[in-house]
């Protein structure tokens, strides 16, 4: 936690069970998360102007996309919550039950997906912070200080979602906080609570995962092609996202990368090779004053 | 690949199964999945340039002095403090608040390689000033040799550091070749330091530099031929474009100095000179050239999708 001097961090990959406890929060709640089930998301953005407006971050262009009616575009530094737009021309199973032989069935369909910060197990951004700005809270959700942040914008790249990002005009890095302040008063967050279908829904996580899994469940047997959960999963290459997702077609037609690993997974890896490339440095430059040594010694008569 | 999320070819009457199989990999219009860092290319392969000319050159300079190559030495103590105090300015002039940059060693992270990297230039920093400070004015040479032999030890870690700042990130080009990039900061590292004792020192004490240069520039090319085998696909981006262009020009560079050198360093100087150059700048080419690669991996989905994709078969 911020305040130690020497922070070890904890797994760099894996199950975790408890990533507030181990971030060294005594006795922490339970960590909670969002569960975003798409199929029901009816694309009106609610969210996205409830995250705005609570907290309070700037406006970030009003242009318009041309590319479907999504005009937001992506999650960014002051897009907290990103509603995707997918038109997709089929083909798409139709319910049985289509009355009218002669309608053609539809061959169109489109998808909308409410992104967020996955508030990772294993949170790559969070791993490299050089400064500790970036901590884990005792609900076990991803923050970043910014009283603290310097802008050495590492968190950016090393986000394997492309979440956080700096503020150009401020330098800092900008992130969904999953409404700290209003996880402290017992509230739920901005956009949990405006949401209108209950697409978006806000909890303790081991609950939010029951539901998840009960959900696709009933959409598989009703049929639904390409149900599928996402980022639900402790064994995949982040522990498992704080927010997860009941998508309907592949992870990467929303934007979202299909098998994301915490980069730091490989660090003590990058360590290793890094201090046998250090000795092999230092051994090539042995070499070259020992070399013409021995061999200048046998030149000259 | 424009990146429509539509299917091609793919049409279907109602009741019949799915025959097509899915395209090769969908995007979201063409969107990128993760981004790409805001850092200036001036300010960070500038700073992996100088860092390894700084650290490698450390090292250099302790064989010098050990040898009794005196020029040498000296020279490359003075560009060693010269290049690690661009390289700190350099980092702190890429921070969104530059006024903060003491928050930097406001912890001591082993998961960040930032946070390693500044402790590593706050101890290295003071070192190899000492050094050159020792070396220009003649005080104190025990504590100039001590300075000089600490910086030599911590040197090989400045310059290969950075590989790991750049490899610890979800940017494809970088992280693809973990493993191989150390290697190649490493050589590059060797030759821009060897380029700079070329250039700097007589031609009755620059066998050891010659030796470096050679030696750097066999390792570059392996370690970038590795970099490439590993990365598969993604490796097109260290081939193509921006990247692609400074990375031929830097192997260029970087053999035609090493051979220049090599072969006819000994005997003349302007020879000498002019392969140290083409070394220096071939060093510096090759650190923009990684970076330019690591941008263009990021900016196309299919450099982060396709190969996840690949694991997950
Ligand atoms: S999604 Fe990105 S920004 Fe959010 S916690 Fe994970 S690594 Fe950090
Ligand atoms: S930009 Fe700020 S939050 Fe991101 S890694 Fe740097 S100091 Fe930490």
């Amino acid at each position: 936690m911020t305040g130690v001097f020497f922070e070890t961090g904890s797994l760099f990959s894996g199950p975790e069970r408890d990533p507030a406890g181990d971030a060294g929060h005594p006795d922490p709640p339970e960590r909670v998360g969002f569960f975003t089930d798409t199929s029901v998301c009816i694309g009106c953005k609610a969210c996205e102007v409830a995250c705005k407006e609570w907290n309070a971050i700037p406006e970030d262009g009003l242009s318009l996309t041309g590319m479907s009616y999504d005009n937001t575009q992506g999650l960014g530094a002051s897009t907290w919550r990103h509603v995707a737009f997918i038109e997709q021309s089929g083909p798409h199973e139709v319910p049985e039950e289509v009355p009218d032989e002669s309608q053609p069935a539809g061959d169109m369909r489109w998808l909308m997906s409410s992104d967020v910060c996955k508030h990772c197990t294993h949170a790559a951004c969070l791993d490299v912070c050089p400064t500790g700005s970036l901590f884990r809270t005792e609900y076990g959700t991803v923050v970043v200080q910014e009283d603290i942040c310097n802008g050495c914008g590492y968190c950016v790249p090393a986000c394997p979602y492309g979440v956080i990002e700096q503020r150009a005009d401020d330098g800092r890095a900008f992130k969904c906080t999953m409404c700290y302040d209003r996880l402290g008063a017992g509230q739920e967050p901005a956009c949990a609570k405006a949401c209108p279908t209950d697409s978006i829904q806000f909890g303790p996580l081991d609950e939010l995962r029951e539901r998840a899994a009960l959900r696709v469940d009933q959409l598989q047997e009703a049929g639904v092609p390409g149900a599928r959960l996402y980022g639900h999963d402790p064994e995949d290459g982040v522990g498992g996202d704080g927010a997860f997702f009941l998508l309907l077609d592949e992870p990467e037609v929303y934007g979202l990368p299909p098998d994301p690993v915490v980069t730091t997974r490989d660090l003590p890896a990058m360590w290793k090779h890094a201090g046998a490339a250090a000795l092999s440095l230092a051994a090539g430059a042995a070499a070259s004053f020992v070399l013409p040594a021995i061999l200048g010694r046998k030149g000259r008569r | 690949m424009t990146g429509t999320p539509t299917r091609k070819g793919e049409r279907r009457r109602k009741g019949e199964e799915l025959m097509v199989p899915r395209a090769e990999f969908d995007s979201y219009y063409g969107r990128p999945v993760i981004k790409a860092p805001a850092w200036k290319d001036r300010d960070i392969a500038g700073y992996f340039f100088t860092g390894g000319l700084a650290g490698a050159g450390s090292v250099l300079a302790a064989g010098a002095q050990l040898t009794g190559r005196r020029t040498m030495a000296k020279t490359l103590k003075v560009s060693s403090l010269a290049a690690v105090s661009l390289s700190t300015a350099a980092l702190i002039n890429d921070l969104g608040r530059p006024d903060r940059f003491l928050n930097m060693l406001r912890v001591c992270k082993p998961t960040s390689p930032m946070s390693v990297g500044s402790w590593l230039l706050a101890g290295y920093g003071p070192l190899a000033g000492a050094a050159a400070a020792s070396a220009v004015t003649g005080w104190l040479p025990r504590a100039g040799a001590a300075a000089t032999g600490a910086a030599a030890l911590l040197g090989p870690a400045v310059a290969t550091y950075t590989a790991v700042l750049a490899a610890d990130t979800a940017v494809p080009a970088w992280h693809g070749a973990h493993r191989e990039l150390p290697y190649l900061f490493a050589a590059s590292a060797t030759a821009a330091a060897s380029g700079m004792a070329l250039v700097t020192s007589p031609t009755s004490e620059n066998a050891p530099a010659r030796y470096a240069a050679l030696l750097a520039a066999a390792a570059d090319k392996a370690a970038v031929t590795a970099a490439e085998r590993r990365l598969g696909m993604v490796a097109e981006t260290y081939r193509s474009g921006r990247a692609g262009k400074l990375l031929r020009c830097a192997q260029a560079l970087t053999v035609a100095g090493a051979a220049t050198a090599g072969l006819l360093g000994r005997r003349s100087r302007p020879a000498a000179v002019a392969g140290g150059l083409a070394l220096l700048t071939g060093s510096a080419l090759t650190r923009f050239g990684v970076f330019h690669a690591g941008l263009a991996s990021a900016e196309d989905p299919k450099y982060t999708v396709e190969p996840q994709r690949r694991g997950q078969e």
